[in-house]
């Protein structure tokens, strides 16, 4: 399922990358350590962190995930704004932990 | 092919510029999207690594039709137990580094396995040289 109909069907806000939200989504990566990230989160997965900082959009860029989905109710700050509409990532805002967010997306996808 | 970086050190507004950069030129030269993955977060960890350690740096990436090479050298501190540096968890980042996510001695290791070739060269209190080639295959 593509990130625009994941995030209503599971009641995310959608908070960046319009451009990307056709992209599909293949899979769920958990982790908030960025090399952790970048080494094992598969390409065209959903990965949810707290670290809602431009270093996330790097590595989701550079890593090629669909979105980034922050949790527990983070926001991204304003740099992280900036930097996700220059690479075209799309950011996704879920109020609630991380495992329960990747479980709603596991179980929508 | 050559391309040049400048890394400023220290600067997390800017890290990751080069690694950005060189993807979308890739991408503009047509090759396949598990290679590009490959050299994005192989660059990427040097990147950061010469942001975080090194006070910056400067890249070369030498790219052909069958392999790219990577060079990425800083006039750092220097690494001073290599086979420790590359093992999985080993790090030495500062709290304030870690805050933002990084330090998880994941890099070195990342850059070992999404590379064909990697060696580096380094030099207490002189810098350090990390050379990787990835194949285009
Ligand atoms: N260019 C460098 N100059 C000096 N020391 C370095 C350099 N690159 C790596 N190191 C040393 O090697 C250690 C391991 O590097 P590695 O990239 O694996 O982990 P990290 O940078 O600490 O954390 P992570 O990459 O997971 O965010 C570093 O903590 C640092 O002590
Ligand atoms: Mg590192």
């Amino acid at each position: 399922m593509n990130v625009r109909d994941t995030a209503e069907k599971c009641g995310f806000e959608i908070v960046a990358g319009e451009e990307a939200l056709d992209r599909d989504i293949s899979g769920v990566y958990c982790c908030d350590l960025l090399s952790f990230a970048m080494g094992r989160a598969p390409e065209d997965c959903a990965w949810i962190t707290v670290m809602g900082n431009m270093n996330s959009v790097a590595v989701a860029s550079l890593a090629d995930v669909a979105c980034i989905v922050l949790c527990d109710g983070v926001r991204p700050d304003a740099e992280m704004m900036k930097k996700a509409r220059q690479e075209d990532i799309a950011i996704l805002c879920s109020g609630v932990p991380a495992f329960e967010t990747g479980k709603m997306i596991f179980d929508t996808i | 092919m050559t391309f040049n970086y400048d890394v400023p050190g220290d600067d997390f507004t800017r890290a990751g510029e080069a690694s950005g950069d060189l993807k979308k030129k890739l991408k503009k030269l047509g090759f396949p999207s598990s290679v590009i993955r490959r050299v994005s977060i192989a660059l990427y960890e040097g990147e950061i690594n010469m942001v975080i350690h090194a006070n910056g740096g400067h890249i070369t990436a030498d790219v052909n039709t069958d392999e790219i090479n990577l060079t990425l050298a800083d006039v750092g501190p220097g690494i001073p137990d290599i086979e420790k540096a590359m093992q999985d968890g080993y790090s030495t980042a500062s709290d304030q580094v870690r805050n933002l996510g990084f330090g998880a001695g994941m890099g070195l290791p990342n850059m070992k396995r999404n590379s064909d070739e990697i060696s580096i060269e380094t030099e207490l209190g002189v810098g350090t040289t990390v050379r990787m080639k990835i194949l285009n295959q």
